[in-house]
């Protein structure tokens, strides 16, 4: 028996979310004492892995995997699963994840248990924790069947640093038709995208116009963060469509949200609540966000993120 | 082209959450319910394919009769017909394993439904739905054509987009962009008066095994209050989100 890990890479790299995969499989594997198993295609160093636990790792290579078809990965994956007799794999919530795992799932004949977050409260009956309601509540699931699926929710569990001397073994895996073709991939290159970012600077309404987004990017630049809008923003098309967060629009998980001049609709806050710390930035001391908020500062926005971003630049150049 | 839309009945957005008998049931005291916004992008695209394509749209959602106001919302909006799975939703896999049923029976040739249901977020039926069927799946689709028997779809992918072509047969986990959200369509009377004359066929449900099962709920601990910084002292909020909160 085996905890069967996917670990997501792209363009060679892994990303956040695959380290924090492979941290979690490998506290879930200690819990049920068994071995941790990570499943990675087309990585450039699956040693990376290791770090985080990774005893054994199974590397695929092959040209043909590079659009990573849900379909097909899912289908790899229950080879592994079979081949490595895993009873349990975790998969993250990147957004192939999110097709992955529920294909897999199907695969292996296994209950399923998305967005999961922590480990499980108990092993037999083996129960997870679940994020539902928008952040509003948690579900607490018995999967039930033998084989057990797990999507673990972004930046839920963190890394964790486990250094082992693991195996590498190449895996060949059977890969079936994934019935797509991908016509053409459009990613947007150097900048830091909404789901992956630790930090994330949102505005809205309250800044007035798109011509004033210039201190958006500025402090979002000094952050390292990754830019986003409210809806009105996006509707109004002063930002592009894929900046908005919020239940319809893209949800956020980073450590800290920084809200410039949104007033903090139900709707909104659904979209971003699970990010850990949420600071607001507004005139209307008011308005529904602060009640939302960890930090708050009612002012102008217009001389308080200008200001923030001086001293922001002081702060970093002194703790570089 | 036939088209299956799959509804599911959530709460709506604002609503209070709370839960009773010792935590295991939520409380749908006071609780209105409503389409999964994430399913009306994709009821609104449908109704498109119905006016431009000639699409027949049955809408279908499992679950206990008080699910009906919600499907009948749907028809009022526009499909042609409603199927209600009768049972309880027990968690997504056992509602893939219905539609599917709905799904062979009925021949559908496009499935669309949202991407994921505002309630539990589980993100599960759609692609379950797809690999029980072995149909082509795409999902975070915002935005499909259709032309004969080809689909282009527009999908997010992590970091851009993604152009995808697949044939029909095809399931869709859709969201906003599908159709935006100003062109959303609310039930005018007429539509209301037409949707009670509607058919809402009402089947058994497939005998199957559950794979998982809700044991019992939690609420989040409450956050404590809002730390207000004033705007002269912009050094004190790094200071806290450097030293206090840790996340600069």
């Amino acid at each position: 028996m085996s905890v069967l890990v996917y670990a997501e890479s792209s363009e060679g790299k892994f990303k956040k979310v695959a380290f924090e995969a492979t941290s979690y499989g490998k506290k879930v594997a200690e819990q049920l004492g068994t071995n941790l198993v990570v499943l990675t295609i087309n990585a450039s160093d699956s040693s990376e892995l290791n770090t985080y636990g990774a005893e054994k790792v199974l590397n695929v290579s092959n040209n043909s995997l590079k659009s990573l078809s849900a379909k097909v990965v899912a289908n790899v994956i229950k080879q592994a699963a079979e081949k490595e007799n895993s009873s349990v794999v975790i998969v993250d919530s990147s957004a192939n994840g999110l097709s992955v795992a529920p294909m897999a799932a199907v695969n292996l004949n296994a209950g399923y248990a998305s967005n999961t977050v922590g480990l499980p409260s108990s092993t037999n009956p083996f129960i997870v924790k679940r994020k539902a309601f928008s952040n509003k509540g948690f579900n607490f699931t018995e999967v039930k069947t033998v084989n057990k699926v797990i999507g673990i929710a972004k930046n839920s569990f963190g890394l964790v640093e486990n250094l082992v001397s693991g195996s590498i073994e190449e895996f060949n895996p059977t890969l079936i038709e994934s019935g797509l073709t991908s016509t053409s991939v459009d990613r947007s290159t150097g900048k830091v995208t909404i789901a992956d970012a630790d930090i994330v600077v949102s505005a809205g309404r309250g800044l007035k116009g798109p011509e004033n987004w210039g201190m958006i990017e500025e402090l979002a630049e000094v952050l390292g963060a990754a830019t986003a809008c409210s809806k009105p923003v996006s509707d109004m098309d002063w930002r592009p469509h894929g900046e908005h967060v919020g239940q319809t629009g893209k949800p956020v998980s980073s450590n800290l949200y920084i809200a410039i001049g949104i007033s903090g609709a139900i709707q909104h806050l659904a979209g971003i609540n699970a990010s850990k710390v949420k600071v607001v930035i507004n005139t209307d001391a008011e308005a529904p966000f602060f009640k939302a908020a960890d930090y708050g500062v009612v002012g102008d926005a217009f001389e308080v993120v200008p200001n923030l971003i001086e001293k922001l630049k002081k702060f970093k150049a002194q703790n570089a | 082209m036939k088209i299956l839309v799959c509804i599911s009945h959530v709460p709506d957005t604002t609503s209070k959450i709370n839960f009773t008998d010792n935590d295991t049931k939520f409380d749908t005291n006071g609780v209105q319910f409503v389409i999964n916004p994430y399913d009306e992008f994709a009821l609104t695209r449908a109704m498109w394919f119905k006016e431009k394509q000639g699409a027949s749209v049955t809408v279908v959602n499992v679950g206990n009769a008080t699910t009906e106001p919600t499907l009948r919302k749907a028809l009022a909006i526009g499909a042609d017909d409603a199927i209600r799975v009768n049972t309880e939703a027990i968690d997504g896999f056992y509602v893939a394993k219905q539609l599917a049923e709905v799904v062979k029976n009925g021949n559908f040739d496009l499935v669309l439904a949202g991407k994921e249901s505002s309630d539990y977020n589980g993100g599960m039926v759609p692609a379950m739905l797809a690999s029980i069927l072995d149909y082509n799946f795409a999902n975070a689709c915002t935005g499909l054509e259709i032309d004969g028997t080809n689909a282009t779809i527009n999908c997010e992918i992590d970091g851009g987009k993604e152009t995808l072509s697949s044939s029909l047969p095809l399931v869709i986990g859709g969201q906003k962009g599908l159709v935006e959200e100003k062109d959303l369509r609310i039930p005018n009377m007429r539509g209301i008066m037409m949707a009670r004359k509607k058919p809402l066929n009402v089947v058994d449900a497939l005998e199957t095994e559950e794979t998982s099962v809700s044991t019992s709920f939690e609420k989040p601990v409450p956050k404590g209050a809002c730390k207000l910084v004033d705007a002269d002292n912009i050094d004190e909020l790094i200071s806290l989100l450097h030293n206090e909160a840790k996340v600069i």
